[in-house]
């Protein structure tokens, strides 16, 4: 229940970076920025959004519509938390990889947001658990525990998967920005590594 | 921590293309010390290749310093410079790292011997060289009669050879099989934790996890750092290379 809820939860705050918004249309957004590859009901919708709220991090935004519909906008802790999340890499032990998918959908259609910094971040991140693999295979000595040894293997190929399909997010969103000047990749507001490029 | 074997230093490295200026390297600072293995990885064209050059005295900085055991490479002549190439760093590449019509031993012994070595000297090194990256029955081998992985452990063995301490590799597993390079990344590891220094340029990241720093770079600019990992100490049974 945890990891999931973590990523509806991230996946909810950055939708409403773009602006207020009630929970159809949020249902709505983040299906079409995910590709439907994992439906939310609105019940998750609005449960997620009652956390939110209870947490500081939205606030409802004006008076119910004519349906009774209610919209929420991001408060400024909100707002921190948004940024946040898209500066920090997914744990490989602690969250599902369609967390990450998730984060670089949201990331390439979230306004503001420097993809090539998001991208940047998680490779690093995928790299340092990568080099923590080796060690442990450093420290396995070479053929003293060869189930061991595969299994550490199985680890070290997936984090490598990972890293050469974030290469390859990085070389499809700078080919999409050159051939438009004006888009969503530009720069991160919020990000110190922009500034060290 | 004492000075570092290898200190680039605001490293700009430009070339020009007619009317244009194309910036290979932009800004580098990298510091590597004995005992340490440093990756640098990024795609081709990010200025890796360059990188290595310019810190292997095979390429000479627009701007900024290169210190090799703490001597900048600027200050010094030709022919000093040449001498801190043969002295102080070896190389290993992909492959075409050993002249065929030699065999391990002396293939090893080789540069020792250019500069100035006796025989029995070079090839008393040589053999240590080629003992502690685990071929020291391979002596009388031509490199033809040897496997890929053979190969790249006497490479290694030259590179380390005598005074030798600081290791720049280009992509030295590219022509291996993943289980024998992974030997190859190993005997690199294990070298630079008995006291060499390690830069290890690759574009695979299962490579440059076997590093205990790694540098990416972009267009020339280093754009970030992974590790030494937080926490990662508690992992190491042995603290080697840290």
């Amino acid at each position: 229940m945890h990891t999931p809820y973590m990523s509806i939860r991230h996946g909810l705050l950055a939708l409403l970076e773009r602006g207020p918004s009630h929970g159809y249309q949020l249902r709505a957004e983040f299906d079409a920025a995910t590709g439907a590859t994992w439906p939310l009901n609105v019940g998750q919708v609005y449960t997620t959004l009652d956390r939110l709220e209870r947490d500081g991090l939205v606030a409802q935004d004006g008076e119910p519509d004519a349906d009774g519909r209610i919209a929420y906008r991001l408060t400024d802790a909100g707002h921190a938390e948004v940024s946040g999340w898209f500066a920090s890499p997914v744990s490989a032990k602690s969250a599902p990889r369609d967390e990450l998918a998730i984060k670089l959908a949201l990331a390439v259609t979230t306004p503001g947001v420097d993809v090539l910094s998001v991208v940047q971040t998680q490779r690093t991140g995928t790299m340092a658990t990568l080099q923590e693999f080796t060690r442990l295979k450093m420290r396995a000595g070479d053929g003293d525990d060869l189930a061991w040894s595969l299994v550490l293997d199985s680890l070290v190929f997936r984090a490598e998967a990972e890293i050469r399909w974030l290469d390859h997010c990085e070389a499809r969103v700078a080919r999409a920005s050159a051939g438009r000047p004006q888009n969503t990749v530009a720069h991160a507001p919020a990000s110190d590594r922009a500034a060290r490029r | 921590m004492s000075d570092p074997m290898l200190l680039l230093s605001g490293v700009t490295r430009e070339h020009r293309q007619g009317d244009s200026v194309v910036h290979a390297l932009r800004g580098v600072d990298l510091a590597v010390h004995a005992g340490e293995l440093v990756a640098v990885m990024g795609p081709s064209g990010s200025g890796k290749s360059t990188l290595l050059h310019v810190a292997g005295g095979l390429d000479t900085p627009t701007a900024g310093a290169v210190l090799v055991e703490g001597r900048d490479l600027a200050q010094l002549s030709a022919a000093q410079v040449a001498a801190v190439r043969r002295r102080s760093i070896g190389y290993v590449f992909q492959d075409l790292n050993l002249l065929p019509s030699l065999t391990a031993l002396e293939n090893v012994s080789l540069p020792l011997e250019l500069d100035g070595s006796r025989g029995g000297l070079a090839r008393r090194a040589a053999r240590d060289a080629l003992e502690e990256v685990g071929v020291g029955h391979l002596a009388g081998r031509f490199p033809d009669d040897m496997s890929g992985g053979q190969q790249q452990r006497v490479a290694i063995a030259r590179a380390l050879v005598g005074p030798r301490r600081l290791l720049l590799a280009d992509e030295p597993t590219g022509a291996l099989d993943s289980a024998t390079g992974e030997e190859v990344l190993r005997v690199l590891r294990a070298r630079c934790e008995a006291g060499a220094a390690g830069v290890l340029v690759t574009h695979e990241a299962r490579h440059a996890a076997w590093a205990d720093r790694v540098v990416f770079l972009r267009d020339g600019v280093v754009v970030d750092q992974s590790g030494p990992v937080a926490g990662a100490d508690s992992l190491l049974a042995t603290g080697g290379g840290v």
